[in-house]
């Protein structure tokens, strides 16, 4: 495999966050296919219950099995994997506890849910430790399964939390597999081989609770990756066309010969009138834009911009992002 | 083949809401990030300003908003507003002190104190899932029984699913309701009473299990936290019922939120449906964040040849970049108006009010009136 110009050299697992409605699984999703181009295995995991993934690539809903849903460019493949809290639960405790059959009838009285919900950090500790799992499988002849874990995680306003392990168990069992499992899955976390990674849009609450969040992360010492702005629509006006846009002070004239120019013979001024207008609407989303990116420039991280694609997402969508990525270095 | 004639849903209009006095709940419901928040503010001061005595309760609003209502203060209750010339008052959830206050108001305090003095209560009470919308739901409840204000307009929780407003106080009271907490705590009877005996061996390594995984400490705090709410456990699934039955009461009115995405819109339509199962008002919808245009006649292949045209020969750069603006934003607003025709063809009797898309975040009451302008249909906002 040939070395690639990436940012993120060494690292496996990949944790995406951002505010709801960011485009986070989205993002995940292009991470994912632009981290398995060129021959590579990538596993994408969500851990919310919200088949988003099945959605974005446009399959049924996903079982709890790691299963194909993606081809990457120039060969490469991209797994998913929708965790069930639940049936992660049953699964921890078939394994430790080899309580199969009782643990089936358990579920239907609800109690497994109870127990998740009763310990809402047990339930956070056993979705992390799938992705764990996955970055650290091995197979037969000792080579990662996995070249690299990407995980589809909760929003920003969750992330730290969900993150530390060892403090959510903080107040369960003191010995036994579970302390040891969140061990094993703090310092996957804790280590470079980790990066979470933020994605956010250039407006005022999302960049908020951004750079809330990598302090946050900063300061339990957990590893910050990049960020990515995504829905960024470029600006289209010169600078100077620009400042002037924004007072209304476009000429509205000058727009009306070059609209009659192109051939546009009727309503003109009418046009003229609403193109100034359109023009000033602009500017000044450019300028918040510029705002909020400053905003977040302040905590020095890289950074990536995904641009709005004006035809909504689909899937050919997605593999765009996943190049635009890739020429980033995100991946 | 006869084609359909395209349904044109009725207009929504938030004055005829807001002016009939049997209008007593507004609940704006939607996924989160459609501006939910938002449109309670501004609902809340237009209704102010039309002379009803107004109690806005909102649950996540942002900085800059919640600074313009007078909410830095986190104190779970109601506030006058200042700059509204009307009676709106503003508050802030505090899901914690909410849930705090229903255990003193229902227990001895000395048993009270137990409760919120234990550590399994105190994660509960913050972050089991459902808390926010049981307590918003809560919240309400208290602001209608006060008899203080004749409308009440709330903003509910952020999620994901529109439907959590609705489904979690039920779930968290059916938590709550601890017959399940008791049966963890009493296997044996539970194995009798329920003819489980089955399970009754399950039961017992089941707890076993959950011993050695939740650790003796948690169980212990679980086990009195359990004796101590005692009494209190019926209450919870009591009081949530009768809030749910407040929903369905005449004189409540729901207003769905979503915007031109798939995702909220998908939500709206469960959403939607759900208020019919429940016979529950629908209102009216609300869509935020529309793109809009002054020169909606100038198509976008039409404005993209001609920006072409210009840039070939080098002339009118100005002119040039807008008709490619133009071009960008005609075809912004022709997705938007497919996506929001799947919702209609479905729904065509929701009345529908469309809010233009700001350049930057409404935070304070100018803007608030602005929108609510918008809901009243009184204002056709030009290109934003």
């Amino acid at each position: 495999m040939s070395a690639r110009d990436t940012d993120w050299d060494g690292v496996r697992l990949h944790v995406v966050t951002g505010k709801g409605g960011t485009g986070k699984t989205t993002v995940a999703a292009s991470l994912a296919l632009a981290l398995a181009a060129g021959g590579r295995k990538v596993l994408l995991i969500e851990v919310e219950g919200r088949q988003g993934i099945a959605q974005l690539f446009d399959c049924p809903p996903l079982p709890y099995e790691e299963r194909k849903v993606a081809v990457a460019p120039d060969g490469g493949d991209v797994y998913a994997l929708a965790v069930d809290p639940e049936e992660a639960m049953l699964e921890y405790l078939e394994m430790f506890y080899n309580l199969k059959r009782a643990g089936k009838a358990l579920t239907k009285l609800g109690l497994i849910d109870f127990a998740t919900t009763i310990a809402p950090g047990l339930r956070d500790v056993l979705l992390t430790g799938k992705a764990s799992e996955a970055v650290r499988r091995r197979d037969k002849r000792g080579r990662f399964v996995y070249d690299a874990v990407v995980m589809d995680a909760p929003p920003t306003g969750r992330i730290a939390r969900f993150l530390n392990v060892n403090a959510e168990v903080a107040g369960l069992a003191k010995m036994g597999p579970i302390r040891n499992h969140a061990d094993t899955v703090m310092k996957v976390i804790r280590s470079p081989e980790t990066a979470v990674h933020f994605v956010t849009l250039l407006e005022e609450m999302p960049v908020q609770e951004t750079l809330d969040g990598i302090t946050e992360l900063r300061n339990i010492g957990l590893p910050v990756g990049g960020l990515v702005t995504n829905m960024v629509r470029p600006p289209l006006l010169p600078e100077e066309d620009l400042a002037r846009a924004a007072c209304d002070e476009l000429d509205v004239e000058a727009i009306r010969m070059g609209i009659k120019a192109a051939g546009i013979e009727d309503r003109t001024a009418e046009i003229a009138d609403a193109l100034a207008l359109e023009g000033a609407d602009h500017a000044r989303r450019t300028a918040l834009q510029e705002r909020e990116k400053a905003s977040l420039a302040e905590a020095q991280v890289p950074h990536y911009e995904l641009p709005q694609l004006s035809d909504g997402m689909d899937l050919a969508g997605l593999y765009e992002l996943a190049a635009d990525l890739r020429r980033q270095g995100a991946a | 083949m006869t084609t359909e004639a395209e349904k044109t849903p009725p207009d929504f209009c938030v004055d005829d809401l807001i002016d009939d006095p049997n209008t007593k709940i507004i609940v704006c419901c939607g996924s989160g990030g459609v501006g939910k928040t938002t449109t309670a503010a501004a609902v809340g001061v237009r209704a102010a300003e039309r002379g009803r005595d107004v109690v806005v309760l909102t649950v996540d609003p942002a900085r800059r908003l919640a600074q313009a209502l007078g909410l830095s203060e986190l104190d779970n209750t109601p506030s006058r507003v200042e700059g509204v010339d009307g009676e709106l008052h503003a508050m802030m959830l505090d899901m914690k002190r909410t849930f705090d206050e229903i255990v003193e108001a229902h227990a001895e305090p000395e048993r009270a104190r137990q409760i919120l003095a234990n550590p399994f209560y105190q994660s509960l009470s913050s972050s089991l899932s459902g808390t926010q919308e049981y307590m918003a739901m809560e919240k309400l409840g208290q602001l209608h029984r006060s008899g203080a204000w004749d409308l009440i307009v709330v903003d509910t929780p952020p999620s994901r699913s529109a439907l959590d407003f609705l489904d979690a106080p039920e779930r968290m009271g059916r938590f709550l309701d601890g017959r399940l907490i008791k049966i963890l705590m009493a296997p044996a009877k539970a194995g009798g009473r329920f003819g489980l005996k089955v399970v009754t061996a399950g039961f017992g390594m089941f707890t076993n299990a959950i011993t050695k995984v939740l650790g003796g400490q948690l169980l212990k705090d679980v086990q009195t936290f359990v004796l101590a709410f005692d009494t209190m456990f019926g209450g919870f699934r009591e009081r949530a019922d009768q809030t749910y039955r407040l929903l369905q009461a005449p004189g409540t009115a729901f207003l769905v939120i979503a915007a031109p995405e798939p995702d909220a819109l998908r939500e709206a339509s469960y959403f939607v449906e759900r208020l019919a199962e429940d016979e529950m008002p629908l209102a009216g919808m609300v869509v935020n964040r529309v793109h809009r245009s002054d020169a909606s006649h100038l198509s976008a292949v039409r404005s993209q040849a001609a920006a072409e045209m210009l840039e070939d020969r080098g002339a009118h750069p100005l002119a040039a970049a807008l008709l490619r603006l133009h071009a960008e934003r005609m075809q912004l607003t022709a997705r938007e108006a497919r996506l929001c025709e799947s919702f209609t063809s479905s729904h065509p009797n929701v009345p529908k009010a469309t809010v233009a898309a700001m350049a930057e975040d409404v935070h304070d009451l100018a803007g608030l009136r602005c929108i609510a302008r918008e809901l009243a249909g009184e204002l056709e906002e030009p290109a934003a």
